[in-house]
């Protein structure tokens, strides 16, 4: 009790608290990724310059460097809830580590995707068997192993253990992605984007990448909030305040 | 301890000896499936000196993951694997014994079989050599990370293929290192690295990969 009194929003971590608050922030969230997307493809489709390589097939990747990212750092942020579920028993982790699992697997097809329809015209090739496009797919496979691996068992408590040590064992193709296209010389181009040295394209592309990944970020937040309420309301059935949620 | 240990170790191989079986028709599937590369693809020598590496890995990787079934899920049936975390033994020391006893009767038949396919393969005697050795340090390498799947999923009606799907991120970069070794060797480039990535694969897993199991098990058991 004295750690909540000293951090406020801990109380989020009792699903009756958390519920309320994410039926107010679903909304919100959502309106700004509509929004952000809007403005950053905008941008990205009329204002940002032709690439003197590419031409204008180079678009795409306002959608596939955005999936990209949030498919890496979601599995980071399920690998950090699995962390909190199975050391400190904290249900609400692991039903956020359950929301964000199907979100995360869906960037990581739309990143595989947009890039097969980016390495056609580019690179003549819709697939090759590089160290980032397998550690990529192998990350899919990390999320549908960690899904599938939770509804095999029938335990519930069982399966989210199971399930999160899985991530946790997983967690480890992360860094191999991202650090792919530096130890290995591959056909995925380099990064052309870092904190320290700024970025290697024009002022608008940045900003269109940027936007959309914000967009990206405040959908997710809208879509895996949701998914955790009706996770929620079918964990909770007995709970009053869930019942009476449920039946209206 | 130690004289537990070995009771453990000497109980794994009489089971064996009782059930042979078991083994054979995951040998029996082994060879078969390295039958089936040449025949669904095509038999030309060149073609296959190919794809020899990949085959035969590729096969010892199903194999592997078949026999994992066996090691976990007939002790969880009678009770025997809730006795043995009882017992008052190390569970990870436990579990490295029951690993290496499974790996010499499940593994080492693989690593002892490869000279004749690669015999069927048409590879030279200096490729042979490389290919049993990759598979000598690898088998143990796919034993000791396949337990950790096999001790998630133990004793579930449905798993059906859950167990590669788990095991398949875990498994590429030893499959790739296996392969690169073999298919290296070919085209005469040294293999030390390969070799040398290998072997501390093998070293981190034979260390970290019985707490893991350890885990996964506790977990499985409640």
């Amino acid at each position: 009790m004295s750690a909540a009194r000293r951090i406020p929003w801990m109380k989020y971590a009792s699903a009756s608290n958390f519920y309320p608050l994410a039926n107010r922030l679903v909304p919100l969230f959502m309106g700004l990724a509509i929004i952000l997307a809007v403005i950053g493809l905008y941008i990205g489709f009329f204002v940002a310059p032709e690439d003197y390589q590419q031409g204008n097939s180079y678009r795409i990747m306002f959608l596939h460097v955005p999936a990209a990212w949030m498919s890496m750092f979601i599995y980071l942020l399920l690998a950090m809830y699995a962390i909190i579920s199975l050391v400190w028993r904290v249900k609400m982790a692991d039903i956020m580590a359950y929301s964000l699992a199907p979100t995360g697997a869906m960037f990581t097809f739309i990143a595989l995707l947009t890039g097969a329809l980016w390495g056609r015209p580019t690179w003549g090739t819709y697939w090759i068997w590089d160290a980032r496009l397998t550690s990529e797919l192998l990350l899919l496979f990390l999320y549908l192993g960690y899904m599938g691996l939770y509804s095999a068992i029938p335990d519930r408590q069982r399966a989210s253990r199971a399930a999160s040590f899985l991530a946790i064992v997983g967690v480890v193709n992360v860094p191999i992605i991202y650090f792919s296209v530096i130890w290995w010389n591959t056909l995925h181009q380099g990064s052309s984007f870092s904190v320290s040295e700024g970025a290697s394209m024009t002022s608008d592309m940045l900003s269109a990448l940027l936007l959309m990944a914000l967009a990206c970020w405040a959908y997710t937040i809208a879509v895996v909030l949701r998914r955790a309420q009706a996770v929620i309301l079918e964990r909770k059935k007995v709970a009053l305040w869930a019942s009476q949620i449920s039946k209206k | 301890m130690h004289k537990m240990l070995w009771k453990l170790f000497s109980r794994d191989m009489t089971l064996f000896m009782h059930r042979k079986q078991d083994v054979v028709t995951v040998l029996g599937f082994f060879l078969i499936a390295v039958a089936l590369f040449p025949l669904g693809i095509s038999s030309d020598p060149e073609l296959l000196k190919t794809i020899a590496p990949g085959a035969v890995w590729i096969a010892a990787l199903f194999s592997t993951v078949l026999a994992l079934d066996r090691l976990f899920s007939e002790d969880l049936d009678d009770g025997t694997l809730e006795q043995q975390m009882l017992m008052p033994v190390p569970i990870a020391l436990l579990l490295l014994v029951r690993l290496i006893a499974h790996w010499v009767i499940t593994g080492l038949p693989l690593v002892l079989l490869a000279p004749l396919i690669g015999l069927q393969f048409g590879l030279s005697f200096d490729e042979i050599v490389i290919l049993t050795l990759s598979l000598l340090i690898g088998t143990p390498i796919l034993v000791l990370l396949g337990a950790i799947g096999a001790a998630l999923t133990v004793g579930l009606k449905s798993s059906g293929g859950l167990v590669t799907l788990l095991l398949l991120p875990l498994y590429v970069p030893i499959l790739i290192l296996g392969t690169s070794a073999v298919s290296s060797s070919m085209h005469g480039v040294d293999v030390t690295a390969h070799f040398s990535l290998m072997g501390a694969a093998l070293l981190v897993s034979l260390v970290l990969s019985p707490f893991a199991v350890a885990t996964a098990l506790k977990i499985t058991l409640d």
